[in-house]
């Protein structure tokens, strides 16, 4: 990433100020909650699966900017998309939504809803609905 | 030798220029100097061979050389060679520990520890106590505060056995008084180990006078290459340890039936060494010297106190830093925060009280903006001492951590940072 993409990056700064879908839902299907090994932040995602459609998402987090923005813009991705549609997202479609060039240390703030949502997604289709550490 | 000095002897910082970058994680490793990459660089070239089995001259020579590696090393810190155990690092040598005492402990013997102490002496007990059901107590000391004697002899019991404290704390800069807690830990029995890690590269260290049974350390947070790092151990102490790793090197005679193990400090050191290490990590002892450890202290004690002054003068608003304000007591390490981010707390967390109106500066946001904009180079995260960062109350914090090159000059250029994060991410 060079200076400016990271210090002047409009769409994550408005992503992280204004975080779309940031909250808890109270009828979720399924709630994850994902931690980040290398700075402590944790990030607890809701999800409300109909069938096989993803019908809402929502999360809770205190993390960085990137983790922040990052699950703001999937959760965008990810609502009225089918459960297969959303496990084939790719971990580099993710990162290039969010348009930074990210060190990997970075990366995985970019990554963890990603993770807590294929988390999430699995976990329904095993059938549980505890929140569960991982 | 001064600041400026000293920097050009370290060829990462002709990479970058002098503008370029300013190295501030010296808690997790320190740069190089030109002295230990040739060191190293010199055993592959011209000497490189197994060490204390080939009857041939390379052999000899590096097996000299891996001896004489030992003996300056020990002399370092006033030991003699047969008590310097060569391991990887720190964390090695505590799992050794861990194992090695751990294995003449029994159900309820128990073991203190302090809430400031790195991941690498807490959790090779806890593993400790999954096998052999010992109990661990924590000193829970204020950030604000160093650990005191008196702290550890009020949990001290009939049955505690270790007592295992970092000389200094990687993320408060704490530096504790180690020969009077060693003194209570005798005076009850128990053996004493110290995590050196923080306090061998960076102040003078005898072992003698601290008086414990062991300390751990790391050579590459000392100059000196990754991969090498030494368990000392009092000579007593060593002889009665059981060994750890099996395999060669460590034995005499092995048959069908059973081995029967070499002296130390070799009864230790299963398998081929890290020969190269051990011989750079010498090289790094030596430019230590030149500078002298006396003088190490005074250079990171004068800027950790030019730090407090700037942290007053600038008064960045929010701005929290941690650990005790009496800098005779003080490491050249600052850990602070814009704005704190409390930890996470399922119980209470809902979108109600969880405030998304920027009141703090994450530590990954404020180190990259001090990289991309003044080449600042900190650390962020939980700093491998998550109890700590707990009892901070915080979920992590962003630390600056001060060696030999490091100038008043690159404070400035923190402070310089600081600012421009706070300017882009604004409180
Ligand atoms: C106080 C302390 N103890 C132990 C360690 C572990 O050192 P190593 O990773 O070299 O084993 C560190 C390193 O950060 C430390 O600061």
């Amino acid at each position: 990433m060079t200076d400016d993409e990271y210090i002047n990056s409009e769409i994550l700064d408005e992503h992280f100020r204004t975080p779309r879908n940031f909250g808890v839902l109270k009828d979720c299907t399924v709630e994850i909650i994902e931690s980040n090994p290398t700075c402590g932040d944790t990030i607890v995602v809701d999800l409300k699966i109909n069938g096989e459609t993803i019908e809402d998402v929502k999360y809770i987090t205190r993390g960085c900017s990137i983790s922040t923005a990052a699950a703001s813009m999937l959760s965008e991705t990810i609502i009225g998309k089918t459960l297969k549609e959303v496990e084939n997202l790719s971990k580099a479609e993710v990162l290039s939504n969010i348009g930074l060039r990210l060190g990997p240390a970075r990366e995985r703030c970019a990554l963890i809803s990603y993770d807590a949502v294929q988390k999430g997604i699995k976990k329904h289709l095993k059938g549980g609905k505890e929140a569960e550490h991982f | 030798m001064e600041s400026n000095e000293i920097r050009e002897h370290f060829p990462i910082f002709k990479r970058f220029g002098r503008e370029g970058i300013v190295y501030l994680d010296n808690a997790a490793t320190t740069q190089k100097p030109t002295e230990v990459i040739e060191a190293v660089v010199d055993f592959y070239t011209n000497y490189c061979s197994n060490v204390h089995r080939g009857v041939y001259r390379l052999g000899e020579e590096a097996t000299e050389k891996f001896n004489k590696a030992r003996e300056n090393i020990g002399n370092f810190i006033g030991a003699k060679d047969n008590e310097i155990v060569f391991v990887r690092n720190t964390t090695e040598a505590l799992n050794l520990l861990a194992n090695s005492l751990g294995s003449k402990l029994g159900e309820g013997d128990e073991i203190i520890l302090s809430n400031s102490e790195h991941h690498s002496n807490i959790v090779p007990w806890q593993m400790l106590r999954e096998r052999k059901n010992v109990k661990i107590k924590f000193i829970n000391s204020k950030h604000t505060e160093t650990i005191k004697p008196d702290d550890v002899a009020d949990l001290i019991t009939k049955k505690t056995r270790i007592v295992s404290l970092t000389a200094c704390s990687n993320i408060l800069g704490n530096i504790n008084d180690m020969k009077e807690i060693t003194n209570v830990v005798h005076d009850s029995g128990a053996i004493m180990i110290v995590d050196g890690a923080q306090s061998v590269p960076h102040m003078p260290v005898k072992v003698k006078d601290i008086g414990c049974d062991y300390l751990a350390f790391s050579g590459h947070k000392m100059l000196g290459p990754t991969g090498i790092g030494c368990l000392f151990g009092r000579e007593e102490s060593l002889e009665n340890l059981p060994p750890f790793l099996g395999g060669g090197e460590m034995i005499r005679t092995v048959t069908k039936e059973g081995f029967t193990c070499e002296e130390i400090p070799l009864r230790f050191e299963a398998g081929t060494p890290n020969i190269e290490g051990a011989i750079g990590l010498s090289a790094a002892v030596n430019f230590l010297k030149r500078i002298g450890m006396e003088n190490v202290r005074q250079h990171e004690k004068e800027l950790i106190t030019y730090t407090m002054k700037q942290e007053e003068e600038n008064n960045i608003k929010g701005l929290v830093s941690y650990g005790t304000r009496n800098m005779d007591r003080r490491a050249g390490i600052y850990a602070f925060n814009i704005g704190e981010i409390p930890k996470f707390d399922r119980e209470n967390l809902s979108d109600g009280n969880i405030s998304l109106k920027v009141q703090a500066i994450h530590p990954h946001d404020l180190s990259s903006v001090a990289d991309r904009t003044y080449g600042v180079e900190l650390r962020s995260g939980h700093h491998c001492a998550m109890p700590m960062i707990q009892d901070l109350g915080v979920t992590a914090a962003t630390r600056a951590s001060f060696y030999v090159y490091n100038s008043r000059d690159d404070v400035d250029r923190l402070f310089d940072a600081i600012k421009a994060s706070v300017k882009r991410f604004g409180l």
